[in-house]
């Protein structure tokens, strides 16, 4: 326990201190959400409508940039190799690699997406789901994503091929958690899709440490 | 048994002469197939000649699943056993598989114009065979990202392995939610719900796609192992030690005449 935290702090330290890892990332969000009342115009109608969907489509894409900085330092420096000749299992290791990323990264980006959601005129109620979806959806970004960066270590154009691993294995929360916000709006009531988003962050919670451990290890071979 | 096909060499002997065999059957049942559903095969009631799509799609569509229950498999015994020869199936297999989708995927979109008056919709069906088709090209990339070659198989493998979970979702897409795409007539509990004149030409089809895929695996599985035979002889006379195998291959063009 004391190795898994101590992997813990270590990880989000590094996160936070270097390289402003963090800030990228919320400013690629916010970026990216800015630029779609370019795109599709500036009517309140239209942005209530697609806001939700932008807001998880660019909370993915922001996951997605800062994936490839999970293993990869790590791997270049021998760092991993002690890991997985540690007396914590690798499972636990990529669990608590996962947690600082999540830290580091899922929640900054659910922090600032009621601000987002205001600039797309979202009503208060789906602002709170809104906000509730990003909070249980994206673990299950920094776990599925764990499984295509352990994939993809020492690939050429690494980050390209990433990108086609992951997107697809996230199109379940992104279906579900814009469907949650949607259905609140629409009041049919999103329980049903927070229960399903809930039940795909904990099945990554389950499966992806072990798939990850897996792709390591043949990455160390 | 596993340990009896994991000898490459056996598996040349043995496929050099399943091949014509394999090949000649699938092309006369194709013929067959093909004919009995465009020409003797009745009409439907309702959707009139358009049916006679659905005598590629759907053979199409189960191939595109099975041929990654297939990668996935092999991806196992390759994984746990080290088989050598599974790892060049599932590779071999990948490819394919991806074409069958990508069949699947345009036949239904061609029916799907007539009949429901869109090229496409966002439906739970046509969404989950979309993110297979996604898995394959996902797959097909990996493998062929690595400069070292097992170590993308090892990859691709463990990726086969994750992606089976859209497998279930696929197949029961159509009891799960509720779907444009009807669901499922033939593979159903209580026997097919489909006339014997539309069964007979349809299962036709579906077993010279199997035999189709069956040819077309072990002709792409003796490619790459003569590649890696070519690779390793030309590594072991020392004419091009490149790292990468395409520059190995660039450079083996101008200069390795024998």
């Amino acid at each position: 326990m004391a190795a898994f935290l101590g992997l813990f702090r270590r990880d989000l330290s590094l996160a936070l201190r270097q390289g402003g890892d963090t800030g990228l990332v919320i400013g690629f969000f916010v970026l990216a959400v800015v630029l779609f009342p370019f795109g599709v115009g500036p009517e309140p109608e239209v942005l209530q409508r697609i806001g939700p969907g932008i807001i998880w489509v660019a909370a993915l894409l922001a996951a997605l940039l800062s994936l490839d900085r999970l293993f990869e330092a790590d791997y270049r420096d021998g760092e991993l190799d002690l890991l997985a000749l540690s007396s914590l299992p690798l499972e636990l290791a990529v669990l608590a690699k996962c947690a600082a990323h999540w830290v580091a990264t899922g929640l900054p980006l659910t922090l600032t997406s009621p601000l987002l959601a205001l600039l797309v005129d979202l009503d208060p109620g789906s602002i709170a789901i809104l906000f509730a979806s990003l909070l249980v959806g994206t673990p299950a970004l920094s776990l599925i994503g764990s499984v295509a960066a352990a994939l993809s270590l020492g690939a050429r154009r690494q980050g390209v091929v990433l990108s086609l691993l992951v997107l697809p294995l996230y199109i379940p929360s992104l279906i579900f958690g814009a469907g949650a916000v949607e259905a609140s709006g629409t009041g049919s009531g999103a329980r049903a899709y927070m229960l399903i988003l809930c039940a795909v962050t904990l099945a990554a919670l389950a499966f992806c440490p072990w798939a990850s451990a897996a792709a390591l290890r043949q990455a160390l071979e | 048994m596993i340990n009896w096909l994991a000898n490459p060499a056996r598996f040349m002997r043995l496929s050099a002469r399943a091949v014509p065999w394999c090949g000649w059957t699938a092309a006369v049942v194709l013929a067959i197939g093909l004919f009995w559903a465009l020409v003797v095969a009745p009409p439907d009631y309702q959707q009139g000649d358009t049916v006679r799509i659905m005598y590629v799609h759907v053979p199409a569509a189960w191939m595109a699943l099975s041929v990654y229950l297939f990668v996935a498999v092999a991806s196992a015994v390759a994984l746990v056993w080290r088989h050598p020869l599974a790892e060049v199936a599932g590779r071999a297999a990948a490819p394919v598989g991806a074409a069958f989708t990508f069949v699947c995927l345009a036949t239904g979109s061609l029916w799907g114009r007539p009949m429901w008056g869109a090229w496409w919709v966002w439906d739970a069906r046509l969404t989950s065979v979309l993110i297979l088709f996604f898995l394959y090209l996902g797959y097909i990339a990996l493998v062929n990202a690595f400069d070292d070659p097992s170590r993308g198989g090892r990859a691709g493998a463990v990726l086969a392995l994750v992606g089976v979970v859209n497998l279930p979702i696929i197949k029961f897409s159509v009891d799960w939610w509720n779907t444009l795409h009807q669901p499922a007539s033939v593979m159903r509990v209580g026997g097919p719900r489909i006339a014997v004149s539309m069964l007979a030409p349809l299962l036709i089809m579906a077993f010279g796609f199997a035999l189709l895929f069956a040819v077309l695996l072990m002709l792409r599985m003796r490619t790459a192992l003569n590649e890696r035979k070519a690779m390793a002889l030309r590594l072991n006379s020392g004419i091009a030690a490149a790292p990468r195998p395409e520059r190995a291959q660039t450079v083996s063009a101008h200069t390795a005449v024998p």
